[in-house]
C-alpha cells in the first residue's frame, strides 16, 4: 500500500458537547481527486480546519506522507505543502489582484522577510504571479483591486493564491459557492486544469461539480465518515441517497 | 522551471508594482519647504522643531497602525522610553553625546516594544487597544514612582546635552541646531520607513492588515512579522522622544501620557493613515491650527479642533490626504475623456 499524501487517524474534535469530528479515518492519495460531501453542519469545514491546523484536534493524529503533523502550526503546514481556499472569500480587498497573488508567492519563495528591496523589483515573484493569473484568465483584472471585482472573479483569485503556494495538497472549500451559474464553468475549468500531481480534496454541495470532478467521494454525516467510495458506488448507495442526495436533490 | 517567458514584466500591473516605490516628482517639495522654513522663519524654529518631532512620532505610528493594522493607543510608551533614556543618562552624568544618545534611546524603546509586543500582539482589536494603553500607564506610573532616577512628577530639566559633533550648541531659546538636527533625523527615519513599506516585508504587513486569517493560510509567520514591525516602530518613536528631550533639554511625565498618545493618533487620522505623508499633513494641520486657534480664542480653542475632528471622522475617513486623492481622481477622470 502506498503512503497516503494526507491521512487522519481516529481524528476527533469536540466543541463543548458537540462532536464536530468523530473518529475520522481518512486518506488522500497522491494525485487524488477526492470530494467531501455531506449535509450542512456535517463537519466538512471543521475537517478542513483540522487538516490545515486552524484548530487542533481533541484526539487523533494527522499525517502527511507518513509524518505526524498533528502538532505543526498552520503556517508550517503551508510550508509542508498544504494549501486551501476558503468557503467565503478571504482576500486582501484593498490590494490589487496582482498584489494578492504576489503576497502568496513571495511567502513561498522566501522573499517576504526582505525589507530593503522594493517589492516590484523581485521579478521572479512578479513574473510567476502574472503567469499564474494568466492560467486563470485573470491578467485583464491584474491592476484592479479585489473590491472592484465581481464575486466570481474573486473566487478565482482565491484559487490563484492557493496555487501560488505550489501545494502538494489542495483543499478547496466550496470553490464555486456564491458564483453565478453563468460563471461557474470558469471555476470548474480551473479545477480541471490543476496539475495532475497535486492531491485535491474538494468540498461542495454542487453534485454536478462533484460527480464531474471526483474520482473518489467521502460522505460525512454529523461529524463522522458515513461512506467512502467511487462516484458510482456513492451514487448507487441507497443509504447515502437517503441521508443526503435524496434530500439535497441534484443540481 | 520550465515556464515560457512571456515578458510579464511589461504588464501594467507589474509596472505599477515595480514603479510604486520610485520617488514622485513632488516628493522633494516638503523637504525643500522644511529647509526654507529655517531661513524664512528664524523666530519660529522652536515651533518648527516641535512639528518635525511630531511628524517623526506620527510616522512611527503610521507604520504599525496604517500599514500593519495594529490598533494602539499606547505609542507614547516608546516616545517616553526614548525621552527618559536621554534624560536620565544626561542628568546623571552618564552619557550626553546627542547622536549616540539618540541611538540608545531608540534601542531602549525598541526593547520595550519587543518585550511588550511579544505579549500584546497575541491579542487583537479592543483587547489590544486596552493593553497598549495599560502598558503605557504602567510605564508612566513607574516613572512617577522612581523619583530618584526620573524626577517623578517634576521630571528632569536643564539636561546637559553636549554640542552636536562637539561644535553646535543646543540653545533652547534659539533652536537653530535643534531644527536642522531633527530635520536630518526625520529624513533618515522617513527614508527607512518608506523603503520598508514598499518592500516585500511591507507588502506582507499590508496583507496582515487586510486579512490576517489569509496571511496565516499562505504560511506567513504573522506574529513574528507583527512583533518585528512593532519593535521597529517603537525604535522610531523612541528616537522621536529622545530627540524631543535633547531639543528641549527636559523630560517629564507628559512624554508618557495618554494625551500625547491620543494626540498623535488624532494627527495621523487627520492627515490620513497608511499614506506616509499623512503624518506630515496631519502634524502641520493640527499644530498650526491649535497654534492659531489658541491665540484667537484662548479660552475655547479646543472646541474648534474638536469640531474639525468630528467633520473629518464623519465625512473624510481617509483624512486630508484622502480628500486630496479623491479630488485628484475626479480631476483625472474629468480630463481623461476629452
Amino acid at each position: 500500500m502506498t503512503t497516503p499524501l494526507l491521512e487522519t487517524r481516529a481524528l476527533c474534535r469536540n466543541f463543548g458537547a458537540l462532536a464536530a469530528a468523530r473518529d475520522i479515518n481518512f486518506r488522500l492519495e497522491p494525485g487524488a481527486r477526492h470530494a467531501l460531501i455531506g449535509p450542512n453542519g456535517a463537519g466538512k469545514t471543521t475537517f478542513v480546519n483540522l487538516l490545515t491546523g486552524v484548530i487542533q484536534p481533541t484526539s487523533g493524529a494527522i499525517l502527511m506522507k507518513g509524518r505526524d503533523i498533528t502538532g505543526v502550526v498552520q503556517a508550517e503546514r503551508v510550508k509542508l505543502g498544504i494549501a486551501r481556499t476558503f468557503q467565503i472569500n478571504r482576500l486582501f480587498r484593498r490590494l490589487s489582484v496582482l498584489e494578492n497573488v504576489y503576497i502568496a508567492v513571495a511567502e513561498r519563495v522566501g522573499a517576504a522577510p526582505s525589507m530593503f528591496r522594493p517589492a516590484g523589483t523581485r521579478r521572479d515573484v512578479v513574473e510567476e504571479s502574472m503567469h499564474l493569473l494568466d492560467t486563470l484568465k485573470l491578467t485583464a483584472d491584474a491592476t484592479h483591486r479585489i473590491a472592484e471585482l465581481p464575486y466570481g472573479r474573486q473566487r478565482l483569485v482565491e484559487l490563484a493564491i492557493a496555487l501560488g503556494l505550489k501545494p502538494e495538497v489542495l483543499l478547496l472549500d466550496e470553490p464555486a459557492a456564491g458564483v453565478p451559474s453563468a460563471e461557474s464553468h470558469i471555476i470548474l475549468d480551473a479545477v480541471d486544469a490543476l496539475p495532475r500531481d497535486i492531491g485535491v480534496l474538494i468540498i461542495d454541495h454542487d453534485m454536478d461539480l462533484v460527480f464531474r470532478f471526483a474520482e473518489r467521494i467521502t460522505v460525512m454525516v454529523s461529524g463522522a465518515v458515513f461512506a467512502t467510495g467511487s462516484p458510482r458506488e456513492i451514487g448507487a448507495d441507497a443509504d447515502v441517497r437517503a441521508v443526503y442526495l435524496g434530500r439535497a436533490g441534484r443540481g | 522551471m520550465t515556464r515560457p517567458a512571456p515578458g510579464w514584466a511589461d504588464h501594467p500591473a507589474a509596472l505599477a508594482l515595480a514603479g510604486r516605490h520610485r520617488p514622485r516628482a513632488w516628493e522633494p517639495i516638503p523637504w525643500i519647504l522644511a529647509l526654507a522654513f529655517y531661513f524664512v522663519f528664524p523666530k519660529h524654529l522652536g515651533f518648527g522643531t516641535e512639528v518635525l518631532v511630531t511628524i517623526l512620532f506620527a510616522i512611527s505610528l503610521d507604520l504599525v497602525l496604517g500599514y500593519a493594522g495594529i490598533v494602539t493607543l499606547g505609542q507614547a510608551a516608546f516616545f517616553g522610553a526614548g525621552a527618559y533614556t536621554v534624560g536620565m543618562l544626561a542628568k546623571h552624568g552618564i552619557w550626553n553625546e546627542p547622536i549616540t544618545g539618540l541611538i540608545l534611546a531608540a534601542l531602549v524603546a525598541a526593547a520595550v516594544g519587543f518585550g511588550s509586543g511579544l505579549v500584546l500582539l497575541r491579542t487583537q482589536g479592543l483587547t489590544l487597544l486596552m493593553l497598549t494603553l495599560c502598558t503605557m500607564a504602567l510605564l508612566e506610573e513607574a516613572a512617577n514612582l522612581a523619583h530618584d532616577y526620573t524626577g517623578g512628577f517634576d521630571g528632569l530639566d536643564s539636561l546637559p546635552i553636549a554640542p552636536l559633533f562637539g561644535r553646535f550648541e543646543f540653545n533652547p531659546l534659539y533652536p537653530k541646531t535643534q531644527y536642522l538636527y531633527v530635520l536630518a533625523v526625520l529624513f533618515l527615519c522617513f527614508v527607512f520607513v518608506r523603503t520598508l513599506v514598499y518592500s516585500p516585508f511591507g507588502q506582507s504587513l499590508t496583507g496582515i492588515r487586510e486579512n490576517m486569517l489569509r496571511m496565516h493560510a499562505v504560511g506567513a509567520p504573522v506574529r513574528r512579522r507583527l512583533v518585528l514591525c512593532y519593535t521597529l516602530s517603537a525604535a522610531i518613536a523612541g528616537a522621536a522622544g529622545g530627540i524631543w528631550a535633547q531639543a528641549n533639554a527636559y523630560v517629564n511625565l507628559g512624554t508618557l501620557g495618554l494625551d500625547r498618545a491620543a494626540t498623535v493618533l488624532i494627527i495621523l487620522v487627520l492627515g490620513g493613515y497608511g499614506r506616509l505623508y499623512g503624518a506630515f499633513i496631519g502634524a502641520i494641520a493640527y499644530m498650526a491650527l491649535s497654534h492659531f486657534l489658541s491665540k484667537v480664542y484662548p479660552t475655547a480653542w479646543q472646541l474648534g479642533l474638536g469640531f474639525l475632528l468630528v467633520v473629518i471622522a464623519l465625512f473624510a475617513r481617509n483624512g486630508i490626504l484622502g480628500i486630496a486623492e479623491a479630488a485628484m481622481r475626479r480631476f483625472q477622470s474629468v480630463r481623461a475623456p476629452s
